[in-house]
């Protein structure tokens, strides 16, 4: 029947097969690739509405819409859903699954049965992770750092649990795209020509293999010492509740490298795309790539200046951490030369790429102030670091998918709905940018809090 | 055109110049050193963002395109520019992360002779034990309030604390009141160290105007947790001794009380205060020694050491001496009975 079909001149991968079951069994890349992209749109309306309950409750002092206990919660909420279940699959899973066979000249990814395999381990994980909310929530931050996070309660097992499983996701996608990228590139179509793209995909997806196995055996080791009592982090058993951090931070610095470098690759196609040019420094771009994901593992330390650690790491991780700012400046320099001469059109996917150099920019600049150890010390766990954060999150990783997913409409379709989109779609970002940098700068302010508001002394 | 960029910078100085403003107000030289690399990465970060987004922006409206058939450039790399974009923030990057340090150095190394004062963080509290066996916590005002505790220090002395995360209520058995992290943030002195349960973490600081400062709690501790506050109250020196002296403080030091306990738990019978050697090292004059230990490596005598070695004696056995002759006084002794041991060893100098 399949082969009947497949003849068909209208017939693709969407409707060579029909039903349910088909998607669900599918092991085409790009119908995997969309089973994530409905998880992830899904997973990214649970983020955001915890995102908008946090503003909502932030709209006046004191209790507005929730207790504080409530808010713990629905802070936790907000970072594990959009951390582990938006951003980190959102560009790998979703345009890399759709995107890397094709570009390198594939049929599909190296282990279609991983692929889908992968899409249900972030399933199953997430299902376990949410099951948690039956369970009173757990109101530990998404770091869960011990030993506020060793409570014996089954929410706060829940969620380890459901890391740990959708980890798996991860590192089965990372895997699939190491062994498509090394082994089934095109004739011709050597490491030094595949797309910038590829080039990130690539490098996220090393980072996927490596750091992912040390996030599921930490959070394992957690769940043992919440369910058996066997002390690992908790002092009073014997733990060292810092041991922790490192483990943690071992994971989670790399992860925002996963999270943000193949953002770096889309913008790369964007702004080629609609400037009409070559990328200015195809090598830079492509090994600062692999540069920072060598690096991201030599610099977790930097989230724990205060946390206890010797003075000696702290500098060692200071001096590695502005290593890791000499590739990315050097890719927002090509980013601004590859504009020189061009032609460019600014069409939504274009506004989006300046958007995101616009905000990324930010984001990076703020990274130094935090990676100056003496200036860490003051900022530390304040909102300076969750705007920095958010302005790297929000403004560089999100900006780029939606910007990319802009062009997966199909093209007759998006001939013909150009203006509509285009002009509907500027208007959605510039006030979404407008909202977004003002809450920024608001959070900035917040974080100096203290002296604006001259706080009674 | 070649100017245009030098009005806007030059209208944006002023407000970076300001940049200090954006800051609590400084007490500390500490401070006023961090303002400075603080008001320099402004500065930098500013002049960065324009050169990136003034460049994108500028190429933007010059390159628009103008026709569907445009011809475009064809340029693939050009290594000097490369380099010069690459190695410039490099330099920059080094230059701050130099500057940085060496303010962290300073953060992290205290001046002799500074006032030690104990300070133990709870869910959700502070309280500040001081030497002469004074100590504040918060209370509750006429309406029922919470009033902060509040720690009185002297003006231009610098201040040594050391820190440790304690249960809700002492002695609590209760296996969900455990002690968990928190942050001693001290906004007006730059300076933040997270108290960390388990072990003693230190700060210093020193206040040169007097004044009420704001203490916060920066690391996640729970639903009270953005109201744990407490007070630094900067005084002249003569007003900060009255103060030590006044009613309320402790009815022994907390030598005197270590001393009472170096008798009463039988420390004595091992532990000589007068450097003869019995069953094990004396304390006379151990107080901030290095010393080897059992199987290889230094250890310095110091509040952790101490508090391990009463706590777990066995961890690290100083060398020369028999393992496993020491037992375990964990239970035994409260956690301010070891801060009052710690400091009865300081005592004997």
């Amino acid at each position: 029947m399949a082969t009947a079909t497949a003849h068909h001149e209208n017939s693709n991968y969407l409707n060579h097969e029909k039903g349910l079951w088909s998607w669900l069994t599918t092991l085409d890349h790009k119908r995997i690739g969309l089973l994530y992209f409905i998880t992830v749109a899904l997973f990214f309306l649970v983020g955001g509405i915890f995102a908008l309950l946090i503003r909502t409750e932030l709209y006046s002092v004191g209790e507005t819409i929730m207790t504080a206990e409530q808010y713990a919660r629905v802070m936790t909420y907000h970072g594990a859903v959009m951390v582990f279940l938006v951003i980190i699959p959102g560009i790998p899973a979703f345009l890399g699954n759709f995107f890397l066979p094709i570009q390198i000249g594939a049929k599909d990814v190296a282990f279609p049965r991983l692929n889908l395999l992968s899409w249900y381990c972030l399933l199953l994980g997430a299902g376990i992770a949410l099951t948690s909310l039956f369970f009173g929530g757990a109101d530990t931050g998404w770091t869960f750092y011990t030993p506020y996070s060793i409570k014996h309660s089954p929410a706060v097992i829940c969620m380890a649990l459901g890391v740990f499983v959708a980890g798996f996701s991860s590192i089965l996608t990372g895997l699939n795209f190491v062994v498509t990228t090394h082994k089934l590139r095109a004739p011709g179509m050597t490491m030094n020509r595949i797309p910038l793209f590829v080039w990130a995909l690539y490098s996220t997806a090393i980072i996927q293999v490596l750091a992912t196995p040390v996030l599921g055996i930490t959070v394992l080791l957690l769940a043992a010492e919440n369910i058996f009592g066997i002390g690992f982090f908790d002092p009073a058993l014997g733990g060292d509740p810092v041991l922790f951090q490192h483990f943690f931070w071992f994971y989670s610095h790399p992860a925002v490298y996963i999270m943000i470098l193949p953002a770096f690759g889309v913008i790369s196609e964007l702004i080629t795309t609609f400037a009409r040019k070559t990328i200015f420094g195809y090598t830079a771009i492509a090994y600062s790539s692999l540069a920072i994901a060598a690096v991201s593992f030599f610099v977790w330390g930097h989230h724990m200046f205060v946390s206890g650690q010797s003075e000696f790491a702290g500098i060692v991780f200071s001096f590695l951490t502005m290593l890791v700012g000499v590739p990315t400046a050097i890719k927002l320099f090509n980013w601004m030369a590859t504009l020189y001469k061009g032609s460019i059109n600014l069409s939504a996917p274009m506004l989006y790429a300046l958007g995101f150099m616009f905000l990324f920019t930010i984001g990076g600049v703020t990274g130094i102030f935090l990676a100056t150890i003496a200036t860490d010390v003051h900022f530390h766990d304040t909102y300076f670091v969750v705007a920095h954060f958010h302005y790297v999150m929000v403004g560089g990783t999100l900006m780029s998918i939606m910007g990319r997913d802009l062009l997966l409409v199909p093209e007759n379709v998006w001939s013909s709905l150009q203006r509509c989109l285009g002009t509907c779609f500027i208007r959605v970002h510039l006030r979404w940018l407008q909202r977004h940098v003002l809450s920024a700068v608001y959070s900035w302010i917040a974080g100096h809090a203290p002296s604006l508001l001259r706080l009674p002394a | 055109m070649s100017f245009k960029p030098l009005v806007l910078l030059s209208l944006l100085l002023p407000g970076v110049a300001g940049a200090s403003t954006f800051m609590p107000p400084a007490a500390t030289v500490t401070a006023g050193e961090v303002d400075s690399i603080y008001a320099f990465l402004l500065i930098t970060s500013l002049v960065s963002f324009i050169i990136l987004i003034g460049g994108m922006i500028f190429f933007v409206f010059k390159y628009k395109r103008k026709s569907a058939t445009d011809k475009t450039a064809y340029i693939t790399h050009d290594h000097t520019l490369e380099f010069v974009w690459s190695f410039i923030p490099f330099l920059i990057f080094m230059f701050v992360f130099a500057w940085g340090w060496k303010i962290y150095h300073d953060m992290r190394h205290s001046p002799e002779g500074a006032l030690e004062v104990h300070v133990m963080a709870k869910k959700w509290d502070w309280r500040f034990l001081y030497k002469n066996g004074k100590e504040v916590t918060s209370s509750l005002n006429d309406k029922g309030q919470k009033e902060p505790a509040t720690m009185v220090v002297p003006v231009g002395k610098p201040v040594k604390l050391i820190m440790a995360s304690e249960k809700i209520s002492a002695g609590s058995t209760d296996p969900m009141d455990r002690p968990v992290l928190h942050s001693f943030f001290l906004p007006a002195a730059r300076i933040k160290q997270d108290v960390v349960p388990g072990r003693y973490t230190t700060m210093w600081f020193q206040l040169d105007q007097p004044g009420d400062y704001w203490v916060f709690c920066t690391e996640f501790c729970g639903s009270g947790h953005s109201a744990m506050k407490a007070r630094i109250s900067a005084v002249p020196m003569a007003d900060f001794e009255k103060w030590l002296a006044a009613e309320g403080s402790g009815e022994m030091s907390l030598a005197d009380k270590g001393r009472a306990l170096y008798s009463s738990k039988a420390c004595a019978g091992c532990h000589s205060a007068d450097g003869t050697r019995v069953v094990g090292p004396s304390f006379k004059a151990s107080w901030g020694k290095s010393r080897d230990v059992e199987g290889g490596g230094k250890v310095t005598v110091d509040e952790n050491y101490v508090r391990e070695s009463i706590l777990n004696p066995n961890a690290k056995v100083a060398a020369g001496y028999p393992a496993g002759v020491m037992p375990t006084f964990a239970g035994q002794l409260s956690d301010d009975d070891v801060k009052a041991l710690i400091e009865f060893i300081k005592t004997l100098k």
